[in-house]
């Protein structure tokens, strides 16, 4: 079988006028052919460098690229790789249509101009002037050109910024469709949803590093941690982190902070055993907390 | 892949950009009438022993076409501000193509500049033999050459709100000092200017009196520049793949 992405080792670090920042801090993942991995993480978390790499835009520090058996630059020049990369534009003062042709002509066996549009759903836009587009519309643009390739390897950063609902769904599904004739995608994001719901698996990163890699309901039980706050003064700390579901507790003042994976359960034995706990808030922990949790650290997230 | 196509499209964007035209073609016109129109009648321009009216078409055509090719910076300045740039790396499109095509688009531009010149120069009565419009239109487009790396260059090191100062200083200080404005024939000043490609831009109007065209001194000026200039965009090229 051929092989597909492998990323090994790599490492990268900014310099930046606070001294220097590691952007990517040991990243291992491997991606079969005709898979559909999602990348997940916060930002800040090092995806989109890891992606510059993998498309051969930045070198890495420390490890080794390679897609379809090779460096991503041949596969780039053999036309196997498209891309949207991450919160960009296009060019102006041409249609939808002649940008699109404009790039077709710099690859060996494109896909037909008009067969492109209809994929990206732009099929009414064929004729408008690229700088009239919506973001929305201009992202599928940009998808568009990422295809007109007929790549076998689709990478795209943040793919639906700046698209509503619609064009959402709209999206999905055709990255669906064409998962199903065997391209590889590697898309990255900050929504779980997204990862859940159109990934196989997900790799989620935090802070440069690789912290999970699995089949997406996994990650999602992984991440799917609630936050418990109540103010309750005299309830000590071991005999809370027993309470069923409380994987972490800490105290902050009079209050404390629970971080459950099961938060019903969890408020159900807390108030049976701690029927004064007040001021009770139960919040969904966002990616960030949750991978904060995941890795601990939490001092050099602030930096 | 088709290179041409790809080139058509991107001189049909660059025409289409209708802002520019005014600065492009319009500016060097008016300029024009404005300092050779009164001297016209002048034929041995401060003891050049050319016409001004020569002179200056050569002059502005000059200026014209080096803020043409500069222009280039101005637009791909722009393309990497929407990440165009790395866009295209992600493509086989080569270096050496794409520097085909942007120099390419650069001179269509600097060409219009310039027959507009010599359209602006005939109605103020310059009169040049055929061979000699020839052979000066060829030389001002290879003075030309390092002008338009280095539009390049600057485009690739510069973001769309400080490039259009670059190129305006730029445009500038090579004019002033390659005697684009008034003849430099004399001084440090003259030794300065022997060794800009602006210089020998302007010399090309010699061609209008019949006589030798550059001579070795300008072929080598213009000729290193070119090679340093060239040098120094495909490097900033190269190093260009960065988020901008």
């Amino acid at each position: 079988m051929e092989t597909g992405i492998e990323l090994r080792g790599l490492k990268k670090t900014y310099r930046s006028p606070g001294g220097p920042v590691e952007a990517v801090r040991g990243v291992d993942v491997a991606v079969r052919p005709g898979e559909t991995v999602a990348l997940l993480g916060p930002n800040g978390a090092g995806k989109t460098t890891t992606v510059d790499m993998l498309l051969g835009l930045q070198q890495p520090d420390e490890g080794s690229v390679s897609v379809f058996g090779g460096p991503p630059e041949d596969a780039v020049r053999a036309g196997r790789i498209g891309a949207m990369l991450q919160a960009g534009g296009v060019l102006r003062d041409l249609t939808v249509r002649e940008l699109v042709s404009m790039m077709a002509a710099l690859f060996p066996a494109p896909l037909e101009t008009d067969h492109t549009l209809a994929l990206a759903k732009l099929d009414g836009l064929a004729d408008r002037r690229t700088e009239k587009l919506s973001g929305g519309e201009t992202q599928r643009l940009r998808f568009a050109v990422a295809l007109v390739s007929d790549p076998d390897l689709l990478v795209l950063d943040e793919p639906t910024v700046g698209m509503d609902v619609e064009s959402r769904r709209a999206f999905w599904s055709t990255i669906h469709d064409l998962s199903q004739t065997g391209k590889t995608f590697l898309f990255a994001t900050h929504y779980l949803e997204e990862a859940d719901a159109y990934a196989d698996r997900a790799v989620l990163m935090a802070r440069g590093r690789v912290v999970a890699d699995g089949p997406t309901t996994e990650i999602k039980a992984i991440v799917g941690t609630r936050t418990i706050r109540a103010t309750l003064p005299d309830a000590p700390l071991e005999a809370l982190e027993q309470l069923p579901g409380v994987t972490r507790a800490e105290r902050r003042g009079e209050a404390i902070v629970l971080a459950s994976a099961d938060s019903d359960a969890s408020l159900r034995r807390l108030l049976e055993r701690y029927p004064e706990a007040r001021d009770i808030e139960v919040r969904g922990a966002g990616l960030e907390e949750a991978f904060l949790q995941l890795t601990g650290d939490e001092e050099e997230v602030a930096a | 892949m088709n290179a041409s196509a790809y080139g058509r499209y991107e001189l049909l964007r660059t025409f289409r950009n209708r802002r520019l035209y005014i600065f492009s073609f319009g500016f060097p016109v008016v300029l024009y009438y404005a300092i050779a129109g009164p001297n016209r009648h002048l034929h041995n321009f401060s003891h050049t022993g050319i016409a001004a009216t020569v002179y200056f078409m050569v002059g502005l055509a000059g200026f014209g076409g080096m803020n043409a090719v500069l222009g280039s910076g101005a637009r791909i300045s722009a393309e990497r501000a929407v990440g165009w740039n790395r866009q295209l790396r992600l493509t086989p499109l080569s270096t050496r193509t794409y520097f085909r095509v942007k120099v390419l688009t650069a001179y269509a531009m600097a060409l219009v500049t310039i027959g507009l010149l010599y359209v602006a120069g005939a109605t103020l009565g310059v009169h040049l033999r055929s061979g000699d419009w020839l052979e000066m239109t060829a030389l001002m487009l290879v003075a030309l050459l390092p002008f338009a790396a280095i539009g390049i260059l600057l485009g690739h090191q510069l973001t769309p709100d400080s490039i259009g100062p670059a190129i305006g200083g730029t445009t500038a200080v090579f004019a002033l000092l390659g005697g684009i404005w008034f003849p430099i024939t004399s001084g440090v000043m003259h030794k300065i200017a022997e060794a800009l490609p602006s210089y020998w831009l302007v010399q090309a109007s010699r061609v209008g009196l019949g006589g030798h065209g550059w001579g070795r001194t300008g072929w080598l000026v213009v000729i290193a520049w070119t090679a340093g200039a060239t040098i120094l965009a495909r490097r900033a090229y190269a190093r260009d793949t960065q988020r901008v």
